[in-house]
């Protein structure tokens, strides 16, 4: 296809026809649909498990904002496909989403997500807010469901800093859409029941965003530790999870040194005891 | 049934189209557009916050004009659509100022000859490189010609005399604070009183912050940037030539210069 300054004048003009909406999706969807992640042919047989997966996703809020976690790897059925994986994606300064399920498809909603939180911020002239950001990956979600039922399935997870409350938002998806609004942690994927598990022990209210990092971090971990879909850290190739923090300041990822010496820590203390922290018992 | 009465020319008719524009585009206040070290500086005297002259179109463009603020704001609202179409097709990288004025220029100046009343807008778009070298500053008037601006651009208002007070103060890699007291003293007739911060509109295309470029800079940010340059502007510095521009003739701007007629190899 040619740049789109190219097309055709009647093609043109739509760019500079106002529909009264804001946004993005619908304005593709009317003006070259077939670059929506949103297929609607029937696929002749399920192809599920041949395309790459991608695992866990963890999140966690802490006091004034909220992080989130992923591994690093995608399988296919039982190959590991990938060992460097990214499936926490900025969407915009104040929010993330994290993927789970076909690794591609999924990529294409961080895209198309993150311009359409992007295009109506630039039209409307402010952000959206976090709520109305949460509904908007519903529809997109829901709009997968006929892909989702032939195994392309593609479950979100998003994390927000909501400005009015000075606090991070969690909210989590279905294959027919959403948004499940989650307090204090969620986790989604393959490895997420392990994640989940720990993490209700290891989570404490009002911790700090160095705290809950490392909480995350152990909760991948034991994630790894019993689903082999879920990557733990890779020592050898020095492949560490992608952690984001989004608080007051906006969105950051952390580089791959801090990263790696919150692993560190986490690991040097597993060599003692191999299951990780020790929750009080009362 | 008669025939129209009267018969007008076509070189009347384009003349009168245009005369109709350049009125209605020097109505209204002037924009400056700006280099300075870190990237570009828009500046734009602006009563009201709602309506902006000043906005983001992608990561690394930034749009202003003048004019009628309804044909201009579907200007802006087409050019973000193609932005993020083409951004999101492509590459985030993809999308660039020259594209965009492209776009502009084809739509301008299709409406300037086919429609009766052409639009009385005049539009900026300014895209910031990684370095200075590949900043670029495009001008586009009503009628669809585009100037290749080099280093700094003024429309709307009194957009020649503004330009000349610009021009005489513009200096090549200036700080942030010294490019916004160079534009507030290009934007200020001799001897004038300066717009109050709550009514300036002022935004950068910073080349140093990370993913999007754009940032408006409102309240107490401006105000900070104001104070630090309270110094009275210098009377005119030994003029530097602007590169590539000729020396001497204010960039020419569309209240006065003259309609595009294709001989210019612009």
């Amino acid at each position: 296809m040619a740049s789109h300054r190219d097309l055709p004048v009647g093609l043109v003009n739509q760019l500079f026809r106002n529909n009264g909406s804001s946004s993005f999706t619908e304005f593709v969807s009317s003006y070259a649909p077939e670059l929506l992640p949103q297929r609607d042919e029937v696929l002749a047989t399920p192809i599920g498990d041949q395309v790459p997966h991608a695992t866990t996703i963890v999140a966690a809020t802490f006091a004034g904002g909220v992080v989130m976690a992923g591994d690093r790897r995608a399988t296919s059925g039982n190959i590991i496909s990938q060992r460097d994986v990214e499936k926490v994606f900025r969407a915009d300064d104040y929010s993330c989403m994290g993927i789970a399920g076909t690794a591609s498809t999924g990529i294409e909603f961080a895209r198309l997500f993150r311009v359409e939180l992007e295009h109506y911020e630039k039209l409307e002239g402010r952000t959206m807010s976090v709520k109305g950001k949460a509904n908007r990956l519903a529809t997109m979600i829901r709009g997968n469901l006929a892909m989702a039922m032939q195994g392309l399935v593609v479950v979100p997870l998003f994390a927000a800093y909501d400005a009015d409350k000075d606090e991070g938002r969690i909210f989590s998806y279905d294959v027919a859409g959403g948004p499940y609004e989650r307090e204090r942690f969620d986790a989604i994927g393959s490895g997420s029941i392990f994640a989940r598990g720990a993490l209700k022990k290891l989570y404490r209210d009002g911790a700090s965003a160095d705290d809950m990092v490392m909480i995350l971090i152990q909760a991948l971990y034991d994630a790894a530790d019993d689903d082999s879909a879920t990557g733990g850290p890779d020592v050898t190739r020095r492949i560490w999870p992608i952690v984001s923090v989004i608080d007051a300041d906006g969105f950051r990822r952390l580089s791959e040194e801090q990263v790696s010496a919150y692993v560190e820590q986490m690991l040097e203390a597993r060599l003692i005891s191999p299951d990780g922290p020790i929750a009080p018992l009362r | 049934m008669s025939m129209p009465f009267g018969y007008a020319s076509p070189e009347q008719i384009m003349r009168d189209k245009a005369d109709y524009a350049r009125k209605g585009i020097a109505r209204g206040r002037s924009v400056v557009v700006l280099q300075y070290v870190d990237g570009i500086l828009f500046v734009a005297p602006n009563p009201s916050r709602a309506l902006h002259k000043i906005s983001e179109i992608y990561d690394r463009i930034g749009f202003a004009a003048v004019g009628r603020y309804n044909e201009f704001e579907e200007l802006r609202l087409g050019g973000i659509r193609y932005a993020d179409i083409n951004g999101y097709t492509y590459d985030r990288s993809d999308v660039t100022g020259r594209g965009l004025a492209n776009l502009y220029a084809s739509n301008l100046g299709r409406i300037f000859t086919e429609s009766i009343k052409s639009l009385e807008v005049e539009v900026v778009v300014a895209e910031v490189g990684e370095t200075k070298d590949g900043d670029a500053i495009y001008r586009l008037t009503f009628d669809g010609s585009v100037f290749d601006e080099h280093g700094f651009a003024a429309m709307g208002g009194q957009a020649d005399a503004v330009a000349t007070r610009l021009k005489e103060r513009y200096r090549e890699s200036m700080t942030l604070a010294d490019a916004l007291e160079v534009a507030l003293a290009a934007l200020t007739e001799p001897g004038g009183e300066r717009p109050p911060v709550a009514q300036l509109e002022v935004a950068v295309l910073d080349r140093n912050r990370e993913h999007r470029k754009f940032l408006r800079l409102t309240g107490a940010r401006l105000e900070r940037l104001l104070a630090q340059t309270s110094t009275p502007p210098q009377a005119a510095p030994p003029a530097e030539p602007s590169e590539g521009g000729t020396p001497g003739t204010p960039p020419p701007t569309g209240p006065e210069g003259d309609v595009d007629d294709g001989s210019s190899p612009l």
